[in-house]
């Protein structure tokens, strides 16, 4: 899977928290991050492999999935997506028509219920709670350990506001 | 349970773990998580981690620390690595262990900062000037880069030379799940035990007036005995090739064509190798661990049923006359590559491959 945005939105959060849980499934998991020019308001993203067989290549040509934060990735990424495969996207930020009709596309406005919801920053945590609801790879109690393994101790109150925003995902 | 780490902070951590307390380093992207975590570590177990005013620096305090009989360690990538270049060399020169570690980006000059295996020749022929050989060990997995840094140390400090981890951005900044080896502590427990002079009677490390005093030097202005002493360091050498080697073979028995690749591009290979064999192609991966020395012998061992080897790097096929020499060319050696940062895909691999079946 692909988790695409602008530097900043926490997109290799989001790629972190999905590996985690993984790892805890017990699956041969990498994690790949895009890097160097990135900054806040640049272009990030992250390759996350999660499979049973040993991971060769990082590097994600095809993805199954693609979690687009804003247009510039949704754009770089579309026509990779493996035939079959799940676009998720947040729909408050990208407002554009997907002419393929070979993959599953799931608008969520992430941005726009953040910032409803007193989730300022937790967009990318919407739509992970998007992602882990269709893949349904993994219980809700891994999810939400792998979440707490990514939050380090000085952030641990940032803990209830990402369970609260994969919640608000997941019902999506 | 593992960890997930980075490759950069995981080859920090192996080297705690493997006994070393003396770290020097200078930031360059892509490596520069590894220095960031030793400067956070080290404080906090009586270590010493140093920011260096620059590259040659670092690498003589390492050198300096190294004579004083310590595990020393420093990290950079490729323009950094040219730059510790000559203090290697001098390490080489006095038969001195260290840990290098070379998290290698795109090239030359300032090059790129996307992962690399450009210097590879750099690496295995001529890290700086003179005649003299280092340990180069390639991992192609974090967990690889983990279990390789204890047994770098340990060979370095085995055949007195210096070692090299030869990674790429790839391998630094992905992350994946490793399995850290509890801490050795034979090699601190040795030093506080039986004394440094006992673990490295040769280091400089006072001699309390019980015995002459070490010398650590690379200067020799009499020819005859500069040349006994690099004859008698090409022995050594000799040994080295003979014990050293590893590589991995992987469906090798019956391949007819066999791809030939370490580290990132290695990952790439298993990938096409896979389709391939999904196909019912009959291809094979031998993956070099040690660069040099050259694991010659499991290529010649291949190149006895094996119809084409095919190398793929990502530079433009550093390792390509490495490869025609262990096998006297004895089956043609074909190369794949891509170059300046970009990693190749396991679908121009493949295609690479199927043109040579």
């Amino acid at each position: 899977m692909v988790f695409a945005g602008f530097g900043g939105q926490g997109v290799l959060f989001a790629g972190k928290v999905a590996a985690y849980a993984g790892l805890i499934e017990g699956k041969e998991i990498s994690w790949l991050p895009s890097y160097g020019p990135e900054m806040r308001g640049g272009t990030a993203n992250c390759s996350v492999c999660i499979s049973d067989q040993p991971i060769g290549s990082p590097l994600i040509t095809a993805p199954n999935y693609l979690i687009a934060m804003n247009l510039p990735s949704l754009e770089r990424f579309i026509d990779a997506v493996e035939p079959g495969g799940t676009v998720i996207l947040d729909s408050s930020l990208i407002d554009k028509e997907i002419t393929r009709t070979d993959i599953t596309v799931y608008r969520v406005p992430s941005s726009r219920m953040a910032e409803e919801n007193g989730l300022k920053g937790l967009s990318n945590m919407i739509l992970v709670g998007k992602l882990f609801h269709e893949l349904g790879f993994c219980s809700d109690e891994v999810l939400d350990e792998a979440i707490t393994k990514c939050i380090p101790p000085r952030k641990a109150s940032m803990l209830e506001l990402n369970r609260k925003a994969v919640a608000l995902g997941a019902a999506q | 349970m593992k960890v997930l780490m980075k490759g950069n902070e995981a080859l920090g951590e192996a080297a705690i773990r493997a006994g070393c307390r003396h770290f020097f380093g200078y930031p360059i992207t892509p490596q520069t998580e590894l220095a960031a975590y030793m400067s956070k570590r080290m404080p906090k177990i009586g270590g010493t981690y140093l920011q260096a005013e620059s590259e040659l620096a670092a690498v003589n305090m390492v050198l300096g620390a190294s004579a004083a009989g310590v595990r020393a360690m420093t990290s950079s990538s490729s323009p950094g690595i040219s730059l510790k270049s000559e203090g290697i060399s001098y390490m080489a020169g006095s038969d001195l262990p260290a840990l290098i570690i070379n998290v290698q980006r795109g090239g030359p000059g300032l090059g790129g900062i996307q992962p690399s295996q450009a210097d590879y020749w750099q690496a295995t022929k001529a890290t700086g000037h003179g005649d003299f050989q280092i340990l180069v060990f390639a991992p192609s997995t974090v967990q690889e880069m983990v279990d390789l840094v204890s047994g770098a140390f340990d060979a370095a400090d085995r055949w007195r030379m210096p070692a090299m981890i030869l990674a790429d951005g790839m391998l630094g900044q992905m992350m994946e799940p490793v399995a850290l080896p509890e801490e050795d502590k034979s090699f601190q427990a040795g030093l506080e035990t039986r004394g440094l002079g006992a673990a490295k009677p040769w280091a400089a490390s006072g001699h309390q007036d019980k015995r002459e005093h070490n010398v650590i030097n690379s200067l020799y202005l009499t020819p005859d005995k500069l040349e006994n002493l690099v004859v008698e360091r090409y022995k050594r050498y000799e040994q080295v090739k003979a014990q050293e080697q590893r590589a991995e073979e992987y469906l090798c028995e019956d391949a007819d064509v066999i791809v030939v690749a370490y580290g990132a591009s290695s990952r790439v290979a298993r990938s096409a190798v896979n389709k391939a064999r999904e196909k019912g192609e009959k291809v094979g991966l031998l993956r070099p661990i040690t660069l040099w020395p050259f694991p010659a012998d499991a290529l010649r061992k291949a190149a006895g049923h094996a119809k084409a080897f095919l190398t793929v790097e990502m530079s433009m096929g550093q390792m390509v006359d490495d490869v025609k020499l262990a096998i006297d060319c004895k089956v043609p050696v074909h190369f794949f590559g891509r170059t300046g940062g970009i990693i190749p895909t396991p679908g121009e691999v493949l295609e690479r491959v199927e043109k040579l079946l």
